[in-house]
């Protein structure tokens, strides 16, 4: 087990350094430079060219390349060009947490009202519970997290003024680098968000929950069970469950990945200070080094969540074998 | 299809249903998924006949009239004929009215609706074929080589597997649009950008989207073409002395593309997402031309006075995806039978 998780971060370490190439080239061949202006004025050539070679920006860019990567491998992602009084690093760790705390809390809302509600449509089946819990199933993966989020503003914080239109409510200096300050404030301000982004991840854990306990459900040895004379309870809780949970596992990878890169939306339309906010503020900017070391980040984050998937995989389904 | 036929005749239809037949019975019966296809058709009619059903160009604006509410309008005059008045519509009907409303710089809201359509569509057209031919060229070479090749070609896939799509379609956009912008007009990279101005600055995201987002097809291409390899008529042909060309052709893809095509069309209210949260960042279509997630984007602004700008848009684009995510259902459901109502 050790020695596949082992080897899995070995080979991960080779796909992450094409990824940061790539992703090098392209931020580097967008065209325009992070020196184009001063304010709103056209910066004067040769101030570009000293503001360029400070940055190591006149250097072949396989050489840039080469630094970076370095750099990276020693923990620093590398300076900002529009702050002096910053790098990127203190950037990631202003706003990573952010995307951290609404992105967990929404795979939490989705998993603690998917699967409930996944349970209750295949023990129901075919009844209208199972009918309507589908239909919302379908509703929640259909309407887009960019038109639920200003419905949810219009109807609950502009209409009714339950909760603030926006913002996070919680701040750096975070409790252990990335946890929040608990506050009455804090879970206020994260309702309507984690609501926008975590209904259409229960809509699709519900809908597989259903799909795997109803196959789990007609399989031989629940009806062994069932011929045992077990308590329907115990059959359910005990035999069918943690089986009909595979399928929602090897989800629990992307969500929570998709959680992260999907929050871009939620951030935008509450205006969350978090790293998709950032990515999108520094394009125009030409941030290379943010821009870079963002996406590399995402990477890092997709790889991490399909390796925690599969070693939960194993846990779950012991017929599953690494080797 | 009501009068009743004596039983021997209704056994002999039932015995020479073809099984895409017994699907397209098995979809009718499922009344949502029937709604859903009804409501595409009829998108796709809207999007084509756009000019047609819309009382005013798209990108015309009208500043006496910003912000209209739905349902309200103006009787028009003779002199303001000119300023509102499109093509030849009758002037009784042609700018009476904003059935949906106006925005913030007084174009008719539910001509952009209509227009926005368009480029929803273009999306789930474009990134799903491109997506369909990588993915079922990609997987059926793959699994019909076998060996070191498909070795080499699936890892490849799981290095894919690792890229942050969404980052990285983002900065190709702005690549993009900044080279267009730009004007570049020798090379291949000019022809390329001159194509793409035609077709509004879409082209290129959406051809990116579906180059990032064959994957999944490629994996399922793979799996339905190693099956099918070593099943008797792939055999049979092989002994008489078929090509590989033509055994690919002839006899695998035509059998594995049903599942593919089901696989796709539930891709794609995920690709009319990305499209719209592209440009609700502000990075997708070029103004002016109309997209709903551009829309939402605009209307948000001013949300509390004038929630109709972002719910319009915003209700056409759920019931979009709601409508083929239905189809798409029905669809996998007809087809498949053993995963029906999964």
């Amino acid at each position: 087990m050790i020695q596949y998780i082992i080897r899995r971060i070995l080979i991960s370490i080779p796909v992450l350094f094409f990824i940061l190439l790539a992703s090098f080239l392209l931020v580097q061949a967008l065209p325009g430079g992070p020196f184009d202006t001063v304010g709103e004025r056209e910066m004067p050539e040769n101030m570009r060219r000293i503001m360029e070679r400070r940055y190591g920006l006149d250097k072949p860019v396989m050489e840039q390349f080469v630094l970076y990567a370095s750099n990276i491998a020693k923990g620093d992602l590398g300076p900002l060009m529009r702050s002096q009084a910053q790098d990127v690093n203190d950037i990631v760790a202003q706003t990573f947490p952010v995307s951290f705390q609404l992105g967990i809390m929404a795979v939490m809302l989705g998993f603690i009202i998917g699967i409930p509600a996944g349970i209750l449509a295949a023990l129901y089946h075919n009844s209208p519970i199972d009918y309507t819990a589908t239909f919302f199933a379908v509703l929640g993966v259909s309407i887009p997290n960019l038109v639920l989020g200003p419905i949810l503003i219009y109807v609950f914080a502009v209409s009714l003024g339950w909760f603030p239109v926006a913002f996070w409510g919680a701040e750096p200096p975070w409790v252990l680098g990335i946890f929040p300050q608990l506050s009455a404030d804090f879970f206020w301000h994260a309702v309507l968000p984690v609501f926008a982004l975590g209904t259409g991840m229960s809509a699709v854990i519900a809908r597989l929950t259903r799909a795997g306990l109803l196959e789990v459900l007609s399989a031989d040895y629940i009806r062994t069970a069932r011929s045992k004379g077990l308590r329907e309870r115990s059959i359910i809780i005990v035999h069918a469950l943690k089986n009909s949970l595979i399928p929602v596992a090897t989800l629990l990878g992307p969500l929570l990945a998709g959680a992260v890169t999907g929050s871009l939306v939620i951030e935008q339309i509450f205006a969350l200070n978090g790293m998709g906010r950032k990515f999108i503020s520094s394009i125009g900017q030409r941030e290379y080094f943010l821009l870079t070391s963002l996406t590399i980040i995402y990477a890092v984050l997709l790889v991490a969540g399909n390796l925690f998937v599969d070693i939960l995989y194993g846990w779950l389904d012991p017929r599953i074998r690494y080797d | 299809m009501a009068a009743v036929k004596p039983i021997e005749v209704v056994e002999e239809k039932v015995a020479s249903r073809s099984p895409a037949q017994d699907a397209w019975r098995e979809f009718r019966r499922n009344k949502v998924a029937v709604g859903g296809m009804v409501f595409i058709i009829i998108l796709l009619l809207g999007a084509l006949l756009a000019p047609f059903i819309t009382p005013y160009n798209f990108a015309h604006q009208n500043n006496a009239y910003t912000r209209q509410k739905p349902m309200t309008g103006y009787i028009v005059t003779t002199d303001k004929l000119e300023a509102c008045h499109w093509k030849d519509t009758p002037i009784e009907w042609g700018c009476t009215i904003f059935l949906a409303g106006s925005d913030s710089l007084g174009r008719d809201l539910w001509s952009r609706v209509a227009y926005g359509s368009r480029v929803s569509l273009a999306v789930a057209i474009v990134a799903a074929s491109v997506a369909l031919i990588i993915g079922i060229i990609y997987g059926t070479i793959s699994g019909f080589s076998g060996g070191w090749v498909d070795n080499l070609m699936m890892r490849i896939v799981d290095f894919l597997y690792a890229v942050p799509v969404l980052p990285i379609i983002i900065l190709m956009t702005v690549y993009f649009q900044a080279l267009a912008r730009a004007g570049v007009d020798s090379g291949v990279a000019g022809v390329l950008i001159n194509l793409n101005q035609l077709t509004g600055g879409l082209m290129f995201v959406f051809i990116a989207v579906g180059a990032l987002n064959w994957i999944g097809l490629a994996r399922l291409a793979r799996g339905q073409v190693l099956s099918y390899k070593q099943k008797e008529f792939v055999e049979a042909a092989t002994a008489m002395g078929a090509s590989d060309r033509r055994i690919i052709q002839q006899h695998l893809v035509p059998n594995i593309i049903g599942p593919l095509l089901i696989a796709e069309s539930l891709a794609i209210p995920g690709y009319i997402f990305l499209e719209a949260t592209l440009s609700f960042i502000g990075l997708g279509v070029n103004p002016p031309t109309p997209s709903w997630g551009a829309m939402i984007n605009e209307g948000y602004q001013g949300l509390k006075s004038n929630p109709h700008l972002v719910l319009i848009p915003g209700i056409a684009l759920a019931l979009t995806t709601l409508a083929f995510n239905f189809m798409g259902d029905g669809l996998r459901d007809a087809f498949d039978p053993q995963l029906r109502g999964k």
